[in-house]
């Protein structure tokens, strides 16, 4: 049986954008949060990251009221993985990178505990085939920030064990989110919508038809869009955004997400949004 | 350097700077009691910019209560915070 309802610490892998955002998100809700990654610049840089989150979220008041923060650890390998209540791994979109990890973490932790991936495009079910006990693993896709988005896509790999799932819904409980479950598949319901979205868009500056700024604020006053189609490339990452639509047009064939030579170009230069402090926008240093 | 001092902890010293930077990075033009979030210029994550750029620019921290949204609404309410923050400071 899936563990997760717990109040034991969390295991996160990967101390990227996604992964300091995560763990940010647990830390404020008083989860303690055992952060891993191989990269030492990385797992370095990582206490700074979270705590710019971390105050992001008090600015924003999203943190619940009268909660201690959790406890950080940090290590540079699997250890401590066996003692988690769920793992989540949150390394790049690249299919064999993931599955790698996730046979590791399958070997690390125990039979019955948690593991998800947070994954914006690549279905479940090709790791679920590979790894072991996949009737363990749960797709969760948490969107940037972490914090100030309340709702997380949830996917059921075809494997997917009904234990999993109720415990990915109580630990959404446990983080304030609210989960909604969704069938597998390439992009999900979100980035197929999104990133098909953000390519056209990025298309249409590229043809020269409207500027990022007129885009953007199109979105924003007639359909409601809270930050625009290419500020939102800027938050995700341009360089994760074009990893995202690769995966998505090899998988569906469809030309909407063959990813725009703009955006090819904004990630061959080094602009790759908010992280790199230059994307479509430019931004001070947090 | 004491008149730059000065001039920076003076209230219309703190509302020249934050009303230069808003200007830059919005390419808008501000009024001291307008508010920055509901103006739809700025998304509400422009928000921790202006929290970094006033702890560099006038040297203090904000950190618990302080770090509020309503802080930063508007440029006459930053210029408040610096102005209590500098006293706290001094003191």
């Amino acid at each position: 049986m899936t563990g997760g309802a717990g109040d034991g610490p969390l295991a996160v892998i990967g101390a990227g954008v996604m992964g300091a955002g995560i763990t940010a998100l647990a830390l404020g809700h008083g989860v303690p949060v055992r952060l891993l990654d191989v990269d030492p610049d990385k797992l370095a840089a990582a206490p700074g990251d979270i705590r710019a989150h971390l105050r992001q979220a008090q600015l924003m008041g999203v943190l619940p009221p009268g909660v201690a923060p959790g406890e950080l650890t940090t290590a540079a390998s699997l250890e401590g993985v066996e003692g988690a209540t769920a793992v989540i791994e949150a390394v790049t979109e690249h299919l064999k990178t993931k599955v790698e990890l996730h046979c590791a973490i399958a070997d690390a932790a125990a039979p019955g505990t948690l593991r998800i991936t947070n994954t914006s495009s690549i279905p479940v079910a090709e790791l679920a085939e590979v790894v072991p006990r996949p009737q363990d693993l749960v797709g969760v896709h948490f969107m940037n920030p972490p914090s100030l988005i309340k709702t997380i896509e949830v996917i059921r790999g075809p494997q997917t064990g009904d234990a999993a799932l109720a415990a990915v819904r109580a630990l959404a409980q446990r983080l304030g989110r609210r989960p909604i479950v969704v069938a597998d598949g390439p992009g999900f319901v979100t980035s197929l919508l999104l990133h098909r979205m953000i390519n056209a868009a990025a298309d249409i500056v590229e043809q020269g038809r409207a500027t990022v700024a007129d885009v953007d604020a199109l979105l924003e006053g007639c359909l409601g869009h809270p930050t625009g189609p290419l500020r939102t490339a800027d938050l995700i990452g341009i360089d994760n955004l074009v990893d995202s639509l690769r995966v998505l047009h090899e998988r569906t064939g469809d030309a909407g997400c063959s990813p725009s030579p703009l955006l090819l170009r904004k990630v061959a230069e080094g602009d790759y949004g908010r992280k790199t402090g230059r994307g479509f926008y430019e931004y001070a240093a947090r | 350097m004491p008149e730059s001092a000065s001039e920076r902890l003076s209230a219309a010293g703190i509302e020249h700077r934050l009303h230069e930077f808003l200007v830059e990075r919005t390419k808008t033009e501000w009024e001291p009691g307008q508010d920055l979030f509901a103006s739809g210029v700025v998304s509400s994550l422009f928000a921790m910019e202006l929290v970094v750029f006033v702890e560099k620019a006038f040297d203090v921290v904000v950190e618990r209560e302080d770090l509020a949204m309503d802080n930063f609404r508007t440029i006459s309410a930053m210029t408040d915070l610096v102005l209590r923050l500098r006293k706290a400071a001094d003191a």
